[in-house]
């Protein structure tokens, strides 16, 4: 097989301005990846899969990953001119001195949703190459789009990150909740995914008295003593 | 036409199941196949669209034993998810166990001792032996010979599963394979009992095979029923004997070589026609191909450590970086994917479950048969819903 970076060469030779990076594995298991632009993935992908020497005919394992928000805090050395009063021999003088701090700044570096692909040729039977595509941001801008029309075993699959990342794949063609019940509101596998106290709330006429009960309980009344 | 688009025609077809107009006046019948059925091998939904006794539509609905075992193994060390590996199928609980054990060792770049590697391969071809049987098993039932083939294949099953019990201690949650190894060693006379087992095998399949093969209800409700044609199997990711019965030659045994199956002779079947009957055949096959391999193993298999010497397992915590490590299960093809950050947890903790995945193309298989066809070929898929659903 062609390593990594060659893939990504005749990518770039047969898709004009694809805006192929290579992405390294420091791991021992040096699976390079391949991080494609979502504009151009579908013509990527269709290339990969009919191109003679590298017939990747066959997506194994498609999945989502959830990269949050990440706080980093970097200090950095700040020289400013404060003034200080200070003793002279006509008495107290104002002075003006340059003084070094050290501040802390916080970087808010953004977060997104990523989905790895592992392509495997049947035909060649070699493999595997890692493509991955990320999506703008985590909330209104999770779309990516669908290879299911080049692969169809992204059919399922994509359908599984949708359920449980939250990544809308356009032009699957039936992009449903799989796992988990259509009425589920949340998506499961986000890192910041809080669990509900009841997987089955509904509001009924006397949350009021359930409420109360609660109250009662915690506070340890109705025990005999 | 050049070779690039004549190869992108002959896929693109398969993007979605065909559409099948429904003959006549009257009203389609929506029927619910499931969540239990004693058909469905546990709690899962067809959604089925009749026109008369002919399927004209069908969508699959999982998630009824979702448990999120993804999420939980994020949330818990890599070693403590091992014996969770033996619940998604939980017929093969002991190659569930090398895969995942294989992808820790290709993330952390972790050799295996000699002798390990030998015990991984028995141990895997047992697992084979037991689930193909099984299956076909299950198979026959489903077409209505109810109890007796799956009884008999049970008979040898139960063999194979007190070799397990013997040596891991369960039947079925094996728990067994470590990140460099294997957790105990396996003993003389275990040995011993493995050999009488595996010398009794071909009797078993031989006597199986006289029943079945050419048994005329077998061959009226199989042949030429469910066929799934190559190019579509590829396309869809299906994996294991669906895939090698459409006739495509494709064994992860072969074509990655992992452990150490390139010391051992044997052969990949394939099939010609994809449909079930071919299934049925192909695992036969390949459960006289594994009876081979461990023909092979046992008698040379080496002495020496289980475990890698370097095998770290406390404070066990592998580079950032990430692996995706597969082996040819008895259903398809297993795979892992981690995702290391250098802590103790895995970032990302990803099963690439052949069951659901063997799952994309069964309304494709079903349209246009009748609905009690519909049964037996989703019962020529080999689906355990421990693994489609996690």
């Amino acid at each position: 097989m062609k390593t990594v970076e060659e893939i990504k060469a005749a990518i770039e030779a047969a898709v004009p301005g694809a805006g192929v990076e290579f992405v390294p594995n420091p791991s021992p298991s040096a699976q390079h990846s391949l991080r494609l632009a979502p504009e151009s993935a579908v013509a990527v992908a269709k290339f990969l899969r009919d191109d003679d020497e590298l017939a990747f005919d066959f997506l194994s394992n498609l999945t989502g990953v959830d990269w949050p928000d990440k706080e980093i805090a970097e200090k950095v050395k700040v020289t400013r001119q404060v003034t200080k009063t200070v003793d002279g021999p006509e008495g107290k003088v104002d002075q003006t001195v340059d003084e070094t701090v050290e501040e802390t700044h916080k970087r808010v570096e953004p977060g997104y949703l990523e989905a790895v692909y592992h392509l495997y040729s049947v035909e060649k039977k070699h493999g595997p190459l890692v493509i991955r595509m990320r999506t703008a941001n985590r909330t209104d801008q999770a779309q990516l789009p669908s290879l299911t029309p080049v692969w169809r075993a992204a059919e399922f699959q994509e359908r599984e990150i949708f359920d449980l990342y939250g990544i809308v794949f356009t032009g699957h063609p039936d992009l449903r909740r799989i796992l988990m019940w259509d009425e589920f509101k949340d998506h499961p596998m986000r890192k910041d995914y809080v669990e509900p106290d009841d997987f089955e709330y509904e509001p009924t006429p006397h949350d009021e008295v359930l409420n109360r009960a609660q109250e009662h309980k915690s506070e340890g009344l109705g025990t005999g003593d | 036409m050049s070779v690039a688009e004549d190869k992108a025609e002959r896929v693109e077809g398969w993007n979605r199941p065909p559409v099948i107009e429904p003959e006549g006046e009257g009203e389609l019948l929506e029927v619910a196949m499931g969540p239990h059925h004693p058909s469905t091998h546990g709690v899962f939904r067809m959604d089925v669209a009749l026109d008369g006794e002919r399927v004209v539509r069908l969508k699959p609905v999982f998630g009824y034993l979702h448990r999120n075992h993804e999420k939980i193994a994020e949330g818990a060390s890599y070693l403590a998810s091992m014996p969770y590996t033996d619940r998604l199928d939980y017929f093969c609980s002991l190659t569930n166990n090398w895969a995942y054990a294989l992808a820790v060792e290709k993330l952390v770049g972790q050799a295996v001792p000699e002798r390990a590697e030998y015990i991984r391969v028995i141990l895997a071809e047992l697992t084979r032996v037991q689930n193909h049987a099984s299956s076909i098993g299950f198979l026959i039932q489903e077409m209505g010979a109810s109890g007796t083939p799956l009884m008999y294949a049970f008979k040898e099953r139960e063999k194979i599963l007190d070799l397990f019990e013997s040596l891991t201690g369960s039947r079925m949650m094996c728990n067994y394979m470590r990140f460099g190894g294997c957790r105990v060693d396996v003993s003389g006379p275990w040995l011993d009992a493995t050999r009488k087992v595996v010398a009794g095998l071909p009797a078993f399949v031989d006597e199986f095979e006289a029943l079945l093969s050419t048994n005329e209800i077998l061959m009226a409700r199989c042949q030429g029923m469910g066929i799934l044609p190559p190019e579509l199997a590829v396309n869809a990711g299906v994996s294991g004997p669906m895939l090698r019965a459409a006739g495509v030659n494709y064994d992860i045994r072969k074509v990655d070589r992992y452990g150490i199956y390139d010391r051992f002779q044997f052969r990949v079947p394939l099939g010609d026609h994809g449909d079930i009957y071919d299934r049925y055949m192909v695992r036969i096959l390949e459960m006289r191909e594994s009876i081979k391999i461990l023909e092979q193993a046992l008698p040379t298999i080496p002495t020496g450590p289980i475990m890698d010497a370097k095998a770290k397992i406390r404070g066990f915590r592998p580079k950032p970086g990430e692996a995706y490590g597969r082996i040819e299960a008895p259903k398809g093809e297993l795979g892992f994917y981690l995702i290391s950050d250098g802590g103790p947890n895995p970032y990302r903790y990803r099963v690439r479950p052949p069951s659901l995945i063997n799952l994309t193309i069964l309304e494709d298989m079903c349209l246009g048969h009748n609905v009690a066809d519909v049964v037996l070929i989703f019962g020529s898929v080999d689906i355990v819903l421990g693994e489609v659903d996690r």
